[in-house]
């Protein structure tokens, strides 16, 4: 894709301005890191003012800027364009080329300093630069928005899921509180369960915001070394029986006696708990919760299934896609943050893995997250590759 | 007031509706519930409530509405209070004052979530006095 830029070159000599003119008509910057090739527009101003008159009515990404211009002074116009914020690149030009011209131009934002007299190539050695840099600079801001972005839609849907619950445990409290409805001792304890069912959900939505912080910062200092996986799966095992209890419902495992892997065991303890809760969670009465690790070579994988309400195919495309499920999340009377999977999918990517579903509505569904043993030893042996 | 006036309460929120029920029916009300319009447009094929409390926002951003435009067109008798949560999540509002806003929204009542209790109760109580 070829994108022109607007140039628009100050001199008060009718050469000067015919040269840079010609020069750039058919000059192309190629920027391969960005996909894409720059040509050049060319409009050309006689005076200070007459080149501000032109800033104003008319978009410009360069600015060529003769130094010493027939009244307004070339570095004027440099304070004025500054001052104004524009989003341009300017480069000064003079034929009175000093030091210390260059620096005071430097000091009020330009760009770059080109010395009459030039060779085209020369000139078109700055635009090139002066290119890149505008095209760089122009990218990092509208990431930099992008991320701004993100994070207001974080925060909102955040807020948002914190709020819910404290709306339904105020509606609670006013219930309880009302003289004329006089509940009975079994309304209001239903009324406390259900209360603390929404404070538990409060709590884990901010325990994974928490996981979640830790790990995208990467400030949390994982400790890669050599653990049983077999052993780590011990106490989620257990957490999870005694999670399902109240809904008779069962948990089995698969897997060898001993399955040695680097890992951190606390990244490796969230990934079981988000499974296993999940199938209980997301399970009938008196369903089943199966655990299967199995040792893959390099690999490990962990897979879970459940005898639960399963999904449909447009449901699982949904479930990965960070954060945009919490919103439409209404799962009958289950808390959960909706972030499980978005911690499932960055702890597996720091194992060079992925995580895999499988689901049936109404019948069931297995996650598998794939891991791989030994991550230090493969990235290193990977950059000595590429070496 | 009506003895034993029938109110049909729909919200995907199952707490809003279990506070809602327990809250009417302390009240001496007769109350339904539905979790979704769907299953809301079901039930009214054979019941007729006095009451309609419908959330806005369920299955789609306008549930309610439409909810709300069937409810009427099948039971003009049946007073509609609208529950909302729009001015609380985004600071807009909307209100059914004029005669063009009532042209479109098919509710008697609008309020915002999350609804305080007395102001149902009188808004009930008065919708069943009309």
């Amino acid at each position: 894709m070829a994108d022109r830029l607007q140039v628009l070159a100050v001199d008060d000599e009718p050469k000067m301005r015919l040269g840079m003119a010609r020069a750039l008509r058919d000059f192309v910057v190629e920027l391969p890191d960005f996909g894409r090739s720059v040509r050049f527009e060319v409009s050309t101003a006689e005076t200070g003012e007459q080149a501000l008159a032109h800033i104003a009515a008319n978009p410009v990404d360069i600015l060529l800027l003769d130094h010493k211009l027939p009244g307004m002074q070339g570095l004027e116009v440099l304070q004025k364009v500054t001052e104004d914020k524009l989003d341009m690149v300017v480069v000064m030009v003079t034929a009175y080329a000093s030091i210390a011209t260059a620096v005071s131009a430097g000091k009020q934002g330009a760009f770059d300093f080109l010395a009459k007299p030039f060779t085209p190539s020369e000139l078109k050695d700055t635009i090139e630069k002066a290119t890149t840099h505008l095209i760089v600079q122009r990218k990092a801001r509208q990431l930099e928005r992008e991320r701004h972005q993100m994070r207001y839609q974080l925060i909102s849907v955040v807020a948002h899921e914190l709020k819910s619950p404290l709306n339904a445990i105020d509606s609670y409290l006013q219930l309880i509180n009302d003289p004329e409805l006089k509940l009975s001792a079994d309304k209001i304890t239903h009324i406390v369960d259900r209360s603390h069912d929404r404070l538990e959900g409060m709590r884990k939505l901010i325990n994974d915001l928490l996981d979640l912080t830790r790990i995208e910062s990467g400030q949390k200092k994982r400790n890669l070394v050599t653990v049983d996986l077999t052993q780590v799966t011990q106490e989620p095992v257990e957490d999870a029986i005694e999670l399902g209890r109240e809904h008779a419902i069962t948990v089995e495992t698969e897997m060898p006696p001993s399955l040695l892997m680097e890992a951190d065991e606390g990244e490796l303890r969230i990934i079981l708990n988000n499974l296993l809760s999940n199938a209980v969670k997301y399970n009938r009465d008196g369903g089943k919760v199966i655990l299967r690790v199995a040792d893959l070579g390099d690999q490990v994988s962990i897979a879970v299934t459940d005898t639960g309400i399963g999904l449909t195919q447009a449901e699982a495309d949904r479930l990965f896609g960070e954060f945009v499920r919490i919103r439409n999340k209404k799962t009958r009377g289950i808390s959960g943050s909706g972030l499980g999977l978005s911690i499932l999918q960055k702890l597996a990517h720091l194992y060079k893995g992925r995580v895999d579903l499988r689901s049936e509505p109404d019948v069931g569904s297995t996650f598998t997250v794939y891991l791989h043993k030994h991550t230090q030893v493969e990235l290193a042996e990977s950059i000595a590759a590429e070496d | 007031m009506k003895d034993h006036a029938k109110i049909m309460i729909v919200d995907d929120d199952i707490d809003v509706i279990e506070q809602l029920t327990l809250m009417l029916e302390a009240t001496g009300y007769e109350v339904t519930s539905a979790e979704a319009q769907s299953e809301a447009e079901k039930l009214l094929e054979n019941y007729e409530p006095d009451v309609a409390v419908v959330d806005l926002m369920m299955e789609n951003m306008d549930s309610g509405f439409v909810l709300a435009h069937h409810i009427k067109r099948r039971y003009p008798k049946t007073g509609v209070i609208m529950l909302t949560a729009v001015a609380s999540e985004t600071g807009l509002g909307f209100d059914v004052t004029t005669n063009g806003e009532r042209s479109w929204v098919k509710a008697d009542v609008l309020l915002d979530k999350p609804v305080r209790h007395e102001q149902l109760r009188a808004e009930i109580e008065r919708l069943l006095q009309d």
